[in-house]
């Protein structure tokens, strides 16, 4: 028997923290291209733009199953990427923490694109213009004034990407596996649906209240994050 | 004293069309004219914000712009200190923070009025800690003036300063930016729809019309030596 804590079994709190430590991985190593995505498209017009955005929100309206699927032809041991990066450089990426938290991340970028681009939307350009005539570089006025001015939504966005990470499920579980110790919170819950008994239908309660829990505390601190950055602007 | 040149042209999607020539080298010029002259194009066309079709602009020796070499300085480039209309104050920075951003930036060779001195004659050492959104217009008005002052412009670009100033106040703007004019004379271009405001300020008024230069008051400056 596991120990305990809070009614919950070793191996549910291991999958708690890999959940989370993958979400937390997917979403700062995909924050500076959702911040550049998001900056150019609510910034700059140029061909193909409705492509690139289509593209971007596949995920929100595949079925998650059908990404990670995608993830495993592109990046397994014989896809068409990853075949390429075993073979050369011995580097496996499907099945791996790395996996997980790649799938996490394909999930969650286009919540946090549009969480991105709406907060630059809200931002008038001219304030990156007067930067601009008081000597800023490009680069140092989007550091200095724009991108501050766009925090309160990009970190929206942030907390956003990072709960839809949390709960990623079907692309995980294609392109990641469900080895234990790499399982994620989402995947436990289903394994612990899975096995007959009280004993586990409890456990699987407690997790359930666990991932509640969890999602409850991120859409807050996203709404929370929302209202600062609303409440500065009208002060 | 320093020469400005400006002969542009710029066509927008809209059909509105600014093909206006000047030349000035007083220390305040006014652009004056109804509102759609084309006024504020042309703040934003010599401040580098907005790229004309053609033409030629020169600030004493410096080309700022020039459709046929294909020179368009940068705006962080030219050294025009510009305040907007609306001030565009940056919202997340306190006064002190807003007033030294230019001034961190300046290049080596130039030479700003020293911080103390703009806050002392442009009355902002109780506003330093507070923040653009917690002022009243004229307090915005002040800190936008001292921004652009302190990242050392070789010219200053001044949008309707009272414009959006209440009534009682317009005096005591326009003593500021006659005092700020004594202190540093720093050649500067003053837009206003209301010929009679700057009318103390003016040394030359350059009137605009749909987008045309229709008069120059005094006559141009053509009978001053070359520089």
């Amino acid at each position: 028997m596991d120990a305990r804590f809070l009614g919950l079994a070793g191996e549910d709190w291991r999958a708690i923290a890999f959940s989370a430590g993958v979400s937390a991985a997917a979403v700062l190593a995909s924050l500076p291209f959702g911040v550049a995505c998001g900056w150019l498209l609510a910034r700059r017009s140029f061909a193909g733009k409705a492509l690139v955005e289509t593209l971007l929100n596949l995920p929100l309206v595949l079925p998650p199953v059908v990404t990670g699927y995608g993830l495993l032809l592109l990046l397994g041991r014989r896809g068409w990427l990853g075949g390429y990066l075993f073979d050369y450089f011995g580097i496996e990426i499907a099945f791996t923490w790395t996996a997980a938290a790649l799938a996490g991340a394909v999930m969650g970028f286009p919540l946090l694109v549009r969480a991105v681009r709406i907060a630059f939307a809200g931002v008038d350009p001219r304030f990156a213009q007067a930067a601009r005539s008081l000597g800023a570089r490009p680069l140092d006025a989007f550091w200095t004034v724009s991108l501050p001015l766009a925090r309160p939504g990009v970190l929206a966005g942030v907390v956003l990407a990072f709960a839809r990470s949390l709960g990623e499920f079907g692309a995980t579980l294609l392109f990641a596996g469900s080895q234990p110790g790499r399982r994620t919170l989402a995947v436990q819950l289903y394994l612990l649906y899975e096995q007959p008994g009280e004993e586990a239908e409890r456990r699987l309660w407690r997790l359930a209240a666990g991932a509640i829990v969890l999602s409850c505390a991120a859409l807050a601190a996203s709404e929370y994050l929302e209202r600062r950055g609303a409440r500065r602007d009208s002060s | 004293m320093i020469r400005l040149e400006f002969d542009c042209s710029l066509r927008y999607a809209s059909g509105f069309t600014l093909d206006a020539a000047f030349s000035t080298r007083t220390s305040v010029t006014v652009l004056s004219g109804p509102s759609g002259s084309g006024k504020t194009t042309i703040l934003s066309i010599l401040a580098g914000l907005l790229r004309p079709d053609r033409g030629r602009i020169r600030l004493d020796a410096t080309v700022l712009f020039d459709s046929e070499r294909r020179i368009h300085l940068p705006p962080e480039a030219r050294r025009i200190g510009y305040v907007f209309q609306d001030y565009l104050l940056f919202p997340h920075m306190n006064v002190r923070r807003n007033l030294l951003y230019g001034w961190h930036r300046r290049p080596a060779d130039a030479q700003p009025p020293a911080f103390e001195r703009v806050v002392e004659i442009l009355e902002l050492s109780d506003l330093l800690h507070r923040f653009p959104a917690t002022l009243s217009g004229g307090q915005r008005q002040r800190v936008a003036l001292g921004r652009a002052l302190l990242c050392g412009p070789r010219l200053l670009l001044l949008d309707e300063p009272l414009a959006s100033v209440d009534e009682t106040l317009r005096e005591r703007v326009l003593g500021y930016i006659e005092q700020a004019q004594r202190e540093w004379d720093i050649p500067t271009l003053y837009v206003t729809h209301n010929t009679g405001e700057a009318e103390r300020l003016a040394r030359q008024t350059i009137v605009l019309q749909s987008g045309r230069v229709v008069g120059v008051e005094p006559a141009n400056d053509r009978g001053d030596p070359a520089p």
